[in-house]
C-alpha cells in the first residue's frame, strides 16, 4: 500500500530535519567558544542532505510494484566549516597563546537562524503530511461502515 | 451498474495514493541539495487505467486479428516538474507548490473514497429493501 511508504518518507525527512535542528543548536551554544590554538576551537557544522534511491524513469507497471524503493532523505555526512576563524587579541583569557590572542569558533550566528527556521518549517511540513496520511489511511480502513 | 460497482474508483484510489507518494518524496526533500522534484499526469495515467470500451469481435479465421483484452497496465512515467525559481544548488522542489498539489490529490483521494461508501450504502439499501 503506497500510503504507508508515506510514512517511512516523511519520517526520514523529519530525522534528517531534527539532526539538522541539533546542529544548528549546538553550532549557537558554541558561538562565542574561544581557544588559543586554532586547531581546538569549535568550528560551525552542517549536516549533508542526500535522497535516498531517487527512481529513475521507467515505466508506471514497474514503478506500481513493491520493489520500488521510497525516496526519503537520508544525512550521509557532518562537515565542519572551513570559513576562518576571528582572531581576537585577549592577553587575560586564560587559554591565550603567548602572543595573547585568541581564536573563536567560525559560527554565523544569521546564518544559523536562518537554518533553524527553514529546518522547522520543512519539519512542520513533515508533520502536516504524516497528519493527512494518517487520517486518509483510517478514512480507508472504515470504507463502508459510514 | 451492479456488475462493476465501484466503476474505476478503486483504480482512482491507487493511483491518487501513488502519487501522494511522489508528492511526499517531493515535501520531504525540499532540502536536498541537486533532487529533482518529479510528478506523473494523473489523467494520462488514469485514462490508461479504464478499459476501453470495446465490444469483442469474433475471430472465424486464423488471419483474424482479435481484439486485445482489457490491459491494466499504464506506461505513464514519472516527469520531472519544471520550476518557477531554480535554486543554486539544483533542488527544484517549490514546497508551497507541492503542498497545493498534495492538498489537491487528498480531496481527489477522498472523493473516490465517498463514491465507493455510497455506492456501498446504496447496494445495501437495494438489498435489505425498505427496512
Amino acid at each position: 500500500m503506497a500510503l504507508n511508504r508515506i510514512f517511512d518518507i516523511a519520517g526520514s525527512a523529519m530525522a534528517a530535519q531534527s539532526t539538522r535542528l541539533n546542529t544548528t543548536a549546538s553550532n549557537i551554544a558554541n558561538a562565542d567558544s574561544a581557544n588559543g590554538d586554532a586547531t581546538k576551537v569549535y568550528r560551525a557544522r552542517h549536516p549533508v542532505f542526500q535522497a535516498t534511491a531517487q527512481p529513475n524513469a521507467q515505466p508506471f507497471g514497474e514503478l506500481l510494484s513493491e520493489q520500488r524503493g521510497s525516496v526519503g532523505v537520508a544525512i550521509t555526512g557532518i562537515v565542519e566549516s572551513n570559513e576562518p576563524l576571528a582572531q581576537r587579541y585577549q592577553p587575560g583569557h586564560p587559554d591565550a597563546d603567548e602572543n595573547g590572542n585568541v581564536y573563536v569558533s567560525n559560527v554565523n550566528a544569521v546564518e544559523e537562524m536562518v537554518n533553524m527556521l527553514s529546518a522547522s518549517r520543512s519539519y512542520q511540513s513533515s508533520v502536516e503530511i504524516i497528519n493527512t496520511t494518517k487520517e486518509l489511511v483510517s478514512q480507508t480502513l472504515t470504507m463502508g461502515n459510514s | 451498474m451492479i456488475n462493476d460497482p465501484f466503476a474505476n474508483h478503486a483504480q482512482a484510489l491507487a493511483l491518487r495514493a501513488e502519487r501522494n507518494e511522489v508528492l511526499a518524496a517531493n515535501i520531504a526533500n525540499a532540502d536536498t541539495p541537486g533532487y529533482k522534484a518529479r510528478d506523473f499526469d494523473f489523467r494520462a495515467a488514469m485514462a490508461e487505467q479504464m478499459p476501453t470500451q470495446r465490444i469483442a469481435v469474433a475471430v472465424t479465421d486464423d488471419q483474424h486479428i482479435g481484439t486485445a483484452n482489457t490491459v491494466f497496465e499504464t506506461r505513464t512515467a514519472l516527469a520531472y516538474r519544471i520550476p518557477a525559481q531554480p535554486s543554486i544548488d539544483g533542488n527544484t522542489v517549490e514546497t508551497d507548490i507541492e503542498q497545493a498539489q498534495y492538498a489537491d490529490n487528498v480531496l481527489g483521494y477522498q472523493a473516490s473514497l465517498n463514491f465507493i461508501n455510497r455506492k456501498i450504502r446504496g447496494l445495501q439499501l437495494a438489498i435489505r429493501g425498505n427496512s
